[in-house]
């Protein structure tokens, strides 16, 4: 992984340093709120319902053992024995101290972390596939390129200060993994007929209350290239997009507004100037960088396949968990582990300081040291001997983490939502924590197979509910929750954004309406391997209309 | 007119609180003056204006609430979960809000 340099660590602490004397200020009263506000933005502090709450970047959602060790150090010393991990492979703290802060983003300088960007108008954390370096289908590794845009755009006087906030996502295989098409840019790494790397570069995709499927602008644009073309991107975007409205501000907007040919035409004018100046980027840097990044040197264990089979007649549980949770990797001796962060009525997304110092544990001896955090809010060790899984099977039960439910029912994607979030209109967590308790069963899960539930608490959509196959959106309506329900939706090579299926539910009923979907989808489907998705992609809303409201009260509607 | 009692979070630890009768920032909804007649809610922005300005607390609103049993509950779901904290088991040593002081 990516390693600091002199001039990153310098950088880094001045920031801290900077941040320290801010909050000095700000704690003597020298600073009002109106002008801290912002610089504690800038520095990944929000204020909550209940607390601050602080937002550390995970670049592109890798870290190792050591950085989540320190995750783990600050939630104990700092916060409430907790952390949540995000949608956009970050984490954050519900309960840090504003005067505790400049000492948290210290001690994570001393292993490379930070919180910088993780709000604001400015370049967000650059995502990037959770198996990147590890998966079979790709074609190159994306994360170098993360790195680079995150070099690039770290502090980037031009792009600071965006008439809004700005996200990109990077992904090296046909199988979208990074939801790259509701992101403002998404990059889809690939080769061309030459055998050349180069980007589909695609923008204006996202989510929130104006969900935009993004628009491929560019099929194949040369490595060398990215930054030139990323900041005629910008440039485009910073100079036409909305700052009256903030609604209105993000550039899926300007790209609906101006159209796709059009917006078009102005990036590649703006490109024709850039393109063969000092954003061109050398292959030199590329490799350097790229080094980084090297796969580790996976030795062969062959012996893991007949283990394997034998661990799995042994003993059911481990057998669904490897089946569930365990995918394969370009190594036939490996495979990539995922960690759920779903177990059956817990919170999507938490672990607690013990948790992640388990893991730390199990990546520094059985994982080459490498975690990744997904942005389905789960934990990755992309490299995993299958000699190795029951032991970390083994060692992922005693730390209360080896529930067997990846891309099941009860993996569910939720934002904070009311509990926490000062946006947020109705509560997410409760609901996420219901419906995996009534679908919790591991038979009934399997039987359902693949079927992602997404919930936000607010249409800002933290929790990707209009990607989610079902999307249950939380509104307050008359001062009570009530929950909107879509189908259809996803975030893959093939998105789709999810279409409202009716009228909102009450949060007691919310959970039967979902139950009532599934069984429509059980009992409709032409065989187990016809997913939910490809089920309702096949017959549309109205069987499950019909089954949620009765076919009369739909027709009389 | 609802009756209402003065909320932000504090400075330091963004903890939320509500203003008291000796004009103290508690961490008790319970112990929050309660303001019955406009002029007192006026008393009330003023005090928050005044204490924002003074870099106390944060994110300062005058906020619905009603005595119920001698209890006072806001009305607001919002209010609610910020007086009880979050409505589910999250950390080792903590609380669910209680779901009666939640409910609608």
């Amino acid at each position: 992984m990516y390693r600091y340099d002199e001039f990153d660590h310098a950088f880094v602490n001045a920031r801290v340093a900077q941040f320290r004397d801010q909050v000095e200020r700000r704690l003597s009263g020298e600073l009002a709120e109106d002008a801290f506000r912002p610089l504690r933005l800038m520095n990944g502090v929000y204020l909550q319902l209940h607390a601050y709450m602080l937002r550390v970047a995970i670049p592109y959602g890798t870290l190792n053992s050591k950085q989540m060790r320190m995750l783990a150090h600050i939630a104990r010393k700092y916060d409430r024995g907790y952390g949540h991990f995000t949608t956009r492979q970050n984490i954050q703290y519900n309960w840090p101290k504003l005067s505790d802060t400049p000492d948290i983003l210290a001690e994570l300088a001393t292993v490379e972390m930070h919180a910088l960007q993780t709000s604001g108008n400015c370049i967000r954390n650059v995502t990037a596939d959770h198996f990147a370096g590890a998966a079979q289908d790709e074609v190159a590794d994306p994360r170098p390129y993360a790195e680079i845009l995150r070099q690039w755009s770290s502090v980037h006087p031009e792009f600071s200060f965006l008439p809004r906030k700005f996200k990109i996502a990077v992904t090296g295989a046909e199988r979208d993994r990074a939801a790259i098409q509701v992101h403002d840019i998404g990059l889809h790494l690939k080769k061309n007929e030459a055998g050349e790397l180069g980007f589909a570069v695609y923008v204006g995709g996202g989510q929130g209350r104006t969900p935009m499927i993004a628009k491929k602008i560019k099929d194949f644009l040369p490595e060398e290239d990215l930054l030139s073309y990323i900041t005629a991107i910008m440039r485009v975007y910073n100079l036409h997009g909305r700052r009256d409205n903030k609604y209105k501000a993000r550039i899926k907007i300007l790209v609906h507004e101006t159209g796709t040919e059009e917006l078009t035409r102005q990036v590649e004018a703006e490109f024709a100037e850039l393109k063969n100046t000092e954003l061109k980027l050398p292959e030199a840097d590329v490799k350097a960088i790229a080094a980084y990044f090297a796969p580790p040197e996976l030795p062969a264990r062959a012996e893991g396949w007949a283990s394997l089979a034998e661990w799995k007649k042994r003993d059911e549980e481990f057998a669904r968990w490897v089946n569930n949770n365990v995918k394969p990797h370009k190594h036939p001796d490996y495979g990539m582990v995922t960690i759920s962060l779903k177990p059956i009525g817990g919170i999507p997304g938490d672990a607690t300081d013990a948790q992640m110092e388990a893991v730390a544990d199990i990546a520094a001896e059985y994982a080459q040291d490498e975690i990744r955090i997904s942005h389905e809010q789960n934990i990755v060790l992309p490299h995993v001997a299958l000699a190795d899984l029951e032991p970390v099977y083994r060692a992922l039960v005693a730390a209360g983490l080896a529930t067997a439910n990846s891309n099941l029912i009860t993996d569910i994607i939720a934002c904070p939502g009311l509990d926490y979030c000062a946006l947020a209109n109705a509560r997410s967590i409760p609901v996420a924590q219901e419906i995996s308790s009534r679908f919790g069963a591991p038979e009934r899960q399997e039987e359902i197979g693949e079927l992602k539930i997404k919930i936000s608490g607010c249409i800002n959509a933290c929790g990707h509910h209009h990607v989610g196959h079902i999307g249950l959106l939380g509104v307050e309506k008359k001062g009570a929750e009530l929950y909107q329900i879509t189908l259809g939706g996803s975030g893959d090579e093939n998105t789709s954004i999810g279409e409202i299926i009716g009228r909102g539910f009450e949060p007691e009923k919310v959970t039967d309406a979902v139950e009532t979907i599934v069984d429509t989808y059980l009992g409709l489907r032409l065989s187990k391997e016809e997913t939910f998705l490809d089920a309702y992609r096949r017959v549309g809303p109205q069987p499950f209309k019909d089954a949620l409201y009765g076919a009369t009260a739909e027709a009389a509607e | 007119m609802a009756d209402k009692v003065l909320t932000g979070n504090r400075l330091g630890d963004g903890i939320a609180v509500w203003l008291d009768a000796a004009g103290n920032w508690t961490e008790n909804l319970q112990d929050a003056l309660v303001a019955r007649h406009a002029e007192a809610v006026q008393s009330l922005e003023e005090i928050g204006k005044r204490d924002f300005a003074a870099n106390l607390v944060l994110d300062v609103n005058v906020i619905d609430v009603a005595e119920v049993n001698g209890k006072i509950r806001p009305l607001r779901l919002r209010e609610r979960i910020r007086a009880e904290g979050p409505t589910m088991v999250y950390a080792d040593g903590y609380k669910a809000a209680d779901p009666d002081f939640i409910a609608a």
